[in-house]
């Protein structure tokens, strides 16, 4: 163990443990305002706004020696007898005059910034800053320069902490970004040609500490105070990366990633951070409905059922049907997998559950800085199979079901979906063509809504609420962040009401029935952390 | 509370003297009152065939009006200062980026509910470049909700309306141009 003293706070920190003083008072609750240092990134002392005093404790006598120099924070290792002050009136007085150096020039343009309210030249400014200003420059606009298809760069806002330049460099491994010149004249550039453009530019933006970087996604669409945000977690991929999903009045206007070390550290891809507009499409599913004449497939077009009707007629639908097939989709959380396959072992004790397609594209990418995009394109492959296993039906997957269906050993299907993109083909829909009874929930019309006999829409990522568990088994559970469209109720709010069960859905109470029934989800018992808990560790133990 | 506490003290009224108790007195001099305003200059005026006089316009706050820059363009930079300090939630912004190169967005729309809307001027107050400003105009009607609700179009009509009577207020009160 090593002591450290912040302010005349000693905290202990481990021994093994490589601190720099900003982590290390951060530890003791004191904050070191910080520009160019990231903890992704490494470190360039560059923006002098983490300058404070620093000393060492005689371990003999006691007696602390400071170091007569400010040092900068981020670039100061902490051990054993580390003295750190971050309040006297040298570093005061010092961060004043950084904040005056980088306002010199800085256009004061906040109200049409679109990172004014997360700006942390603005918050320093207040915290550290000066009232007056002395010097006579007022610049009010910023030049203006496109970097890349998603980034634009607004030049004069830039305070040169070079933080985007260091992730492409050491997190994308693609150097798209450099900075021109010298001194006064520093800026941002890309080399002609050669664009900002690749899969995790997204988190340049997110790595401005200031508005010089913007998301042309999310551009003049929202200012940021009027935005709620919930903990989520991506359902683009199989890596599940952690994220936030900024929403207003049911609208999602961006996705940030969420620091979770144990996932995606501090980073997520541009796929998942643009996948979210499929929310808002028009073409969504956003109503039950029922075919209106005979149980024959494709005869007569679609009847809108009330929910609660729904619940009562669709088990009757599939009762009188008999055999089950039901495809559990990987887009569900494991609490609506689970619930599912209880619906559907409720109707027919024999029913044969399997997991739903599963989307992929191309090859798992993976950058240098660590950060892999998953080639398999849902959130919870792993998740739904461990409760098929622990329904007894383990392994089983699409192509098992097709096969089932196609060898006529099913009367009735209920295929879950809920893909943001085309997924199913007419021939491979055709295999369902014979059925007395299809069900098909999926957020938009496909060749196999062509085919079925009830059409129920699914929810998107940020409408529902429950666990997904990761390529890693890592499992996340995350709440609603926006309610579904008016006539879409999610699917466990569905499952839930079909199993006669009283009061409102709740994932959380589900999730402690699984912890109980089933070992592999018995890590789930307890409220999981934020930041998920890894299903093997307990298993193992 | 308990009325023995003893840190009330009990107030007891005062008795009627004779003059009260008359009623006479009192009823005169309220009579006086009353023919007093039959004498005095009358201050009501005979709405809508006569208006009646604004005291100072630059404190008024009736009907909001859009300003125009030099160039007759919105003067509206689309900073949702107005909409954030908005205590009626009646301000409603959709901005883009600007056609002009010296400015860097602009309102595409911009409408004020003028039935939710409470005067208050907060929207004046917020507005960092002196685009939005309440006129002197008082009275507002119209035959549906749907008009009540102004657009940036309405709201830039009234600023050409009155631009001539009321000067924008920013030179005034020392705001930008």
């Amino acid at each position: 163990m090593a002591s450290v003293i912040v302010d005349g706070r000693e905290i202990e920190i481990g021994g093994h443990e490589r601190l720099n003083c900003i982590e290390a008072a951060r530890r003791a609750g004191q904050e070191i305002p910080h520009y160019c240092w990231h903890p992704g990134l490494s470190v360039v002392a560059s923006c002098r706004m983490c300058l404070i005093e620093t000393g060492q404790r005689d371990p003999a006598t006691g007696k602390v020696t400071m170091v007569p120099k400010l040092v900068p924070g981020c670039q100061t290792p902490v051990k054993d007898g580390t003295v750190i002050v971050t309040e006297s009136e040298k570093v005061r007085e010092s961060r004043a005059r950084v904040e005056e150096a980088l306002l010199i020039d800085h256009p004061i343009d906040c109200p049409i910034c679109d990172k004014a309210g997360e700006c942390l030249l603005q918050d320093y400014h207040f915290e550290h800053g000066q009232a007056e200003r002395r010097a006579d420059l007022h610049p009010f606009t910023s030049r203006k320069r496109d970097v890349g298809p998603t980034v634009t760069l607004f030049v004069d806002r830039c305070i040169m902490c070079t933080r985007c330049v260091r992730f492409t460099r050491e997190v994308s491994g693609t150097g798209e970004l450099m900075v021109t010149s010298r001194g006064a004249k520093e800026e941002i550039d890309v080399f002609p040609g050669f664009p900002l453009d690749n899969k995790l530019a997204g988190n340049v933006v997110d790595l401005c500490p200031v508005g010089a970087l913007g998301d042309k996604d999310f551009l003049y669409q929202q200012r940021v105070w009027f935005l709620k945000r919930e903990a989520n977690v991506c359902s683009g991929c199989a890596a599940g990366c952690s994220i936030f999903t900024e929403h207003n009045q049911d609208t999602v206007y961006r996705l940030k990633p969420r620091e979770n070390p144990d996932v995606n550290r501090w980073w997520m891809c541009d796929d998942g951070r643009y996948g979210w507009h499929h929310l808002h499409d028009a073409a969504r599913i956003l109503a039950a409905g029922r075919r209106g004449a005979g149980t024959a497939a494709c005869a007569g077009a679609f009847a809108a059922v009330e929910w609660a009707d729904v619940v009562a007629s669709l088990r009757a639908d599939l009762e009188r049907s008999g055999r089950l097939a039901v495809a559990v989709s990987p887009m569900l959380t494991v609490e609506d997998a689970w619930l599912l396959c209880s619906v559907a072992r409720s109707i027919d004790e024999r029913a044969f559950l399997a997991l739903g397609h599963v989307p992929a594209a191309g090859d798992d990418e993976s950058f240098p800085g660590g950060f892999t995009i998953r080639a398999e394109k849902c959130p919870n492959r792993n998740g739904v199979e461990e409760v098929l296993a622990a329904f007894g039906s383990g392994g089983r997957g699409w192509d098992d079901l097709l096969a089932h269906v196609a060898a006529g050993h099913a009367d009735a299907a209920w295929v879950t979906a809920g893909y943001p993109r085309p997924w199913i083909d007419e021939p491979t829909a055709a295999t369902f063509s014979g059925l007395s009874c299809l069900v098909v929930q999926d957020l938009f019309d496909s060749p196999l809504t062509a085919l079925a006999t009830w059409r129920l829409p699914a929810a998107g990522f940020a409408e529902r609420a429950g666990t997904w568990v990761n390529v890693a088994h890592h499992a996340q559970s995350f709440r609603q962040a926006i309610r579904p469209p008016a006539g879409v109720w999610p699917e466990g709010r569905l499952y839930w009401n079909m199993l006669g069960r009283r009061g409102l859905y709740d994932p959380a109470t589900v999730r402690q029935e699984m912890a109980a029934a089933s070992a592999p989800f018995a890590a789930l018992a307890d409220d999981p952390p934020a930041t998920g808990v890894d299903l093997r560790v307990r298993q193992l133990a | 509370m308990n009325p023995t506490d003893p840190s009330i003290t009990w107030l007891e009224e005062k008795p009627l003297g004779l003059a009260e108790r008359l009623y006479l007195p009192l009823f005169l001099q309220g009579l006086t009152t009353t023919a007093r305003h039959l004498v005095s200059p009358k201050v009501t005026v005979s709405f809508p065939e006569q208006r009646p006089t604004v005291g100072n316009p630059l404190i008024y706050r009736g009907v909001h009006r859009l300003n125009r820059d030099a160039e007759g363009r919105v003067k509206c930079v689309a900073c949702f200062l107005c909409a954030t300090a908005c205590p009626a939630h009646c301000i409603d912004i959709v901005a883009t980026e600007s056609p002009w190169p010296d400015r860097e967005k602009y309102p595409e729309a911009f409408q004020i509910d003028e039935l939710r809307c409470i005067f208050c001027g907060m929207c004046e107050e917020a507005c960092p470049v002196d685009a939005i400003e309440l006129t002197s105009l008082l009275d507002l009607t119209g035959k549906s909700r749907e008009e009540m609700i102004f657009d940036k179009e309405k709201l830039l009509s009234v600023y050409d309306m009155t631009k001539d009577a009321e000067p924008m207020k920013s030179a005034a009160l020392g705001g930008t141009l």
